[in-house]
């Protein structure tokens, strides 16, 4: 297993010799994020494997290279989980990928996103250089924190060798409730649920439709079933409706249409864009599959308060991720070039300057 | 931590206290020994300094003004809130201005529907929970510090507090920060949605302890208040007992809001204090809490006591009501000052530990008591490794003092060495700054220099913090452990 990570680094270090690009690659679940694909592939699944995992420390150290379900598995065994739900988009997803993809599923307005829950990392630079920052423990303020940059840099700063990530048990009790509202009267009632101590570990609105899932202790599910009100899913297609949700392979996410993922205050009122919309997170998260401009949808977020990302589908050159305000760019372009000074690492995957 | 304090160069305080005034009113810009004297320390007193300029900025233009005047004149700023931090991060310098953010302290919204907060950086951490509270929301970090430390300084930060566990760090709520960099240019990190597009610089910017912007706002995420919350006090006979019921809890699935653990020494101290009815024949007590709706609240109490049992405890208690709640909890919090009225000086370390080496630690601390003939009670955060030793030591004996140093380094290597970490919410600030290049490899040091280049190139704001230079690595390398793997194994330590 060393050995794998030694050719990993020794892989990098010959293209910054160069100044040529590698494209990182898991499972290649998700080719079809982010800007554009550059350059020789980096397979990191040869560096895979459970490093350490005590389910009392609430904390698994786990290689990047390791398959997500893998490592699922394991926690489940312990009755533990990844709380905020990472996609797979596919057979194969490794854990390296689902952090720098930074994706996060249903549960994340509840239980936070992936960054919440990284603890440390060991990445390799764009120098081949091996760095470890933050670690196993839940609070660390020694230096920077590297470690969280990571979630969702697309690994753009380093290729994620190892991680390690906070764990939190299984919600003993899972209620899924269902109610029939318009999108406006939707958006109110989940934000008006969150004010409250409410169980509600997710959400989801379409065409009509708002099912809204609990979690928790056995009494708190009953008793916040009881307040309400709506109608109980049955167990098994509740099980099928979330996962459903998380991977797009709910019915909404069907078809050849652009798909953009706008991520706004969750209180914003219904944003009146073209095309069908799929809301989660409390209002946070809304898809959108339309075939409006790019710029009606990004003005549309950005008056919100929010972002627009052109997530799958659609003509990639209006830029899939939202331009940055100028003086944030510039330190991207800096700490890029700290990271990765010859432009190794997943070049134009975030933008195409980048 | 006595060094020879360097003196300031009245010519150039002149220049910069002239170049200031001109945007900033006569009681913005402090310069004579008797105004600036207030602001020679944070909470981490041993270290003081007198800052060459402080300046009280009241708006944005203003704290942009200063910076631009700072980064043309090429004068370190730091940064300061209430000054109650703990690792001496905002230590002035002689050759610095010390930009305070005193006169920016106003909740600017609170929204109850979104749940977030608009505060300017300094605003004291409870009042925004005072704000949230008709709501029913509250602001969850909750630092000891509380009634006095501002969200400025907590996002400097990363502050913590007894319910992180369940509730998470600052980091973790919230949302957006703007401010400056130091070349004067607005910046916003995160936004008031989940997420922000491109890289996670709010993440950076957290914990950066004001080393690569200067913070001017920050949206806070509000939670719901738990309808109920209760709280176990659990007394053990033995420590390795506690910490091991530490474990059981998380072991059977069960989160608890707060999960603390005070050694006999702390709560005989804090009793005389505060009375908060601790028992004091254990040898350790366990403060565990739950908090939500009420079924739930009863539903975990009886499993965490169930638990509890199981792993030894001799007696305990559960708060009938919130009176009581409060003061088990008053003790807690009250127990840096109660011990510091049983010592003339006390020193807290901050390190973090993964939980199953909390007997090892303990006994480690314990035969440093011994060796260094220090009393050092124990206060943890022990549902997530963070340890609060307390040496108690008279700072006028230098031989104490020095003692108390040596003791306290010992210690924190000893975290690195069983794979923790120095700091795990008090910061790096000055007061780490050595044990920084044990717990990292010199080219990880430099990733965080490139990081504090990448904000801050000319590296002005809040200079020698947190991040040692080489030359200062080099200086104490004569003993360097590194990822808990010794550089020379073959030498006899500890």
């Amino acid at each position: 297993m060393p050995d794998a990570l030694t050719s990993l680094a020794e892989a990098i270090r010959a293209a910054a010799a160069d100044g040529r690009p590698l494209r990182i690659r898991g499972g290649g679940t998700k080719d079809f994020y982010g800007q554009s694909l550059d350059g020789e592939i980096l397979d990191t699944r040869g560096y895979a494997g459970i490093v350490a995992y005590d389910p009392t420390e609430l904390v698994v150290t786990v290689r990047g290279g390791t398959p997500l379900a893998d490592l699922e598995a394991a926690l489940r065994e312990k009755r533990q989980m990844l709380a905020f739900e990472p996609p797979h988009f596919g057979a194969g997803a490794t854990v390296g990928g689902a952090v720098a993809a930074g994706l996060s599923g249903p549960r994340r307005a509840a239980a936070g996103a992936v960054r919440d829950f990284v603890l440390g990392v060991r990445l390799l630079d764009g120098r081949g250089q091996d760095l470890t920052f933050g670690g196993q423990v839940m609070k660390n303020v020694a230096g920077y924190d590297v470690s969280r940059v990571m979630a969702g840099a697309l690994g753009t700063l380093g290729v994620v060798v190892e991680v390690s990530l906070k764990v939190l048990p299984v919600p003993v009790t899972e209620a899924t409730l269902k109610f029939e509202m318009p999108e406006d009267k939707a958006l109110e009632a989940v934000n008006r649920w969150a004010g409250r101590p409410l169980p509600i570990s997710a959400t989801a609105y379409t065409d009509g439709d708002l099912g809204v899932r609990l979690s928790g202790a056995a009494a708190a599910v009953r008793a916040a079933q009881e307040k309400l009100g709506g109608t109980l899913v049955e167990a098994e297609p509740a099980a099928r409706f979330w996962p459903g949700i998380r991977e797009h392979s709910d019915p909404f996410f069907a078809g050849a249409e652009p798909l953009w993922r706008l991520s706004v205050p969750s209180a914003t009122p219904p944003l009146g864009l073209e095309g069908r919309s799929f809301i989660e997170w409390g209002g946070a998260l809304r898809w959108i599959k339309s075939h409006a401009e790019a710029r009606t949808v990004r003005d549309a977020a950005a008056r919100a308060g929010g972002h627009a990302t052109l997530f799958r589908g659609g003509d990639k050159s209006v830029g899939v991720f939202h331009p940055l305000a100028p003086a944030v760019a510039t330190i991207h372009r800096r700490l890029k070039a700290e990271f990765d000074p010859r432009g190794v690492l997943n070049r134009g995957r975030m933008y195409p300057d980048f | 931590m006595n060094v020879a304090a360097p003196k300031i160069d009245f010519l150039r305080q002149a220049e910069v206290v002239g170049r200031l005034k001109a945007r900033l009113p006569e009681s913005g810009v402090l310069f004579q020994t008797e105004d600036t004297r207030p602001y020679e320390c944070d909470g981490l007193s041993a270290y003081r300094q007198l800052p060459m300029v402080v300046a009280l900025p009241a708006n944005d233009e203003e704290v942009q003004f200063v910076l631009r005047t700072c980064n043309e004149l090429k004068v370190p700023v730091i940064a300061r809130g209430a000054g109650t931090g703990l690792s001496g991060g905002a230590l002035p310098s002689a050759e610095g201005v010390l930009l305070a953010t005193a006169k920016l302290m106003r909740i600017l919204a609170v929204d109850p529907v979104a749940r977030i907060a608009r505060v300017q950086p300094g605003v004291r951490n409870l009042a925004i929970t005072e704000a949230a509270t008709p709501y029913g929301l509250y602001y969850a970090p909750d630092p000891s510090s509380q009634i006095a430390c501002t969200i400025g300084g907590n996002v400097a930060e990363n502050a913590g507090g007894v319910h992180c566990l369940k509730y998470g760090l600052t980091v973790n709520n919230v949302m957006r920060v703007r401010g400056f960099t130091i070349e004067g240019e607005p910046v916003e990190f995160g936004t008031e949605a989940l997420d922000a597009p491109g890289l996670d610089l709010a993440a950076l910017v957290t914990g950066s302890e004001g080393m690569l912007a200067v913070t001017t706002e920050v949206t806070v995420k509000l939670v719901p208040r738990p309808e109920r919350a209760r709280v176990i006090m659990a007394s053990f006979d033995d420590v390795e007992k506690a910490g091991d019921a530490v474990a059981a809890i998380i072991a059977a699935g069960l989160i608890p809001a707060g999960l603390e653990m005070m050694d006999q020494p702390a709560t005989r101290a804090v009793e005389e204090f505060v009375h908060a009815g601790y028992d004091l024949d254990a040898k350790v007590i366990l403060l565990c809490e739950s908090d939500g709706t009420p079924e739930e609240v009863e539903e975990e109490i009886t499993r965490t006591k169930a638990v509890l049992e199981r792993a030894g405890a001799t007696a305990m208690r559960v708060s009938r009501d919130e009176p009581e709640r409060l003061k088990f909890w008053a003790g807690r919090k009250a127990a840096f000052p109660a011990v510091g009225r049983i010592s003339p000086d006390y020193y807290c370390m901050d390190g973090t530990i993964p939980r199953k080496r909390l007997g090892e630690i303990l006994n480690f601390i314990a035969a440093m008591e011994k060796k260094y003939r220090l009393r050092c009670p124990n206060v943890f955060h022990a549902g997530d490794g963070n340890l609060h030793p307390l040496i108690l030591f008279d700072a006028n004996d230098p031989d104490e003092l020095h003692r108390t140093e040596q003791f306290a380094s010992e210690v924190l290597r000893k975290c690195i060495e069983v794979g923790g970490t120095v700091t795990g919410e008090h910061g790096v600030g000055i007061e780490k700054i050595n044990e920084m290049c044990v717990q990292f490899s010199p080219a990880e040091l430099e990733a965080f220099r490139g990081v504090k280049r990448a904000f801050d190139p000319a590296g002005l704001l809040n200079p020698a913090k947190n991040i040692p230079t080489l030359h200062r690595c080099a200086e104490f390398g004569r003993m360097h452990v590194h990822a808990g793997k010794l550089s020379h194994p073959e030498l006899p330590r500890f």
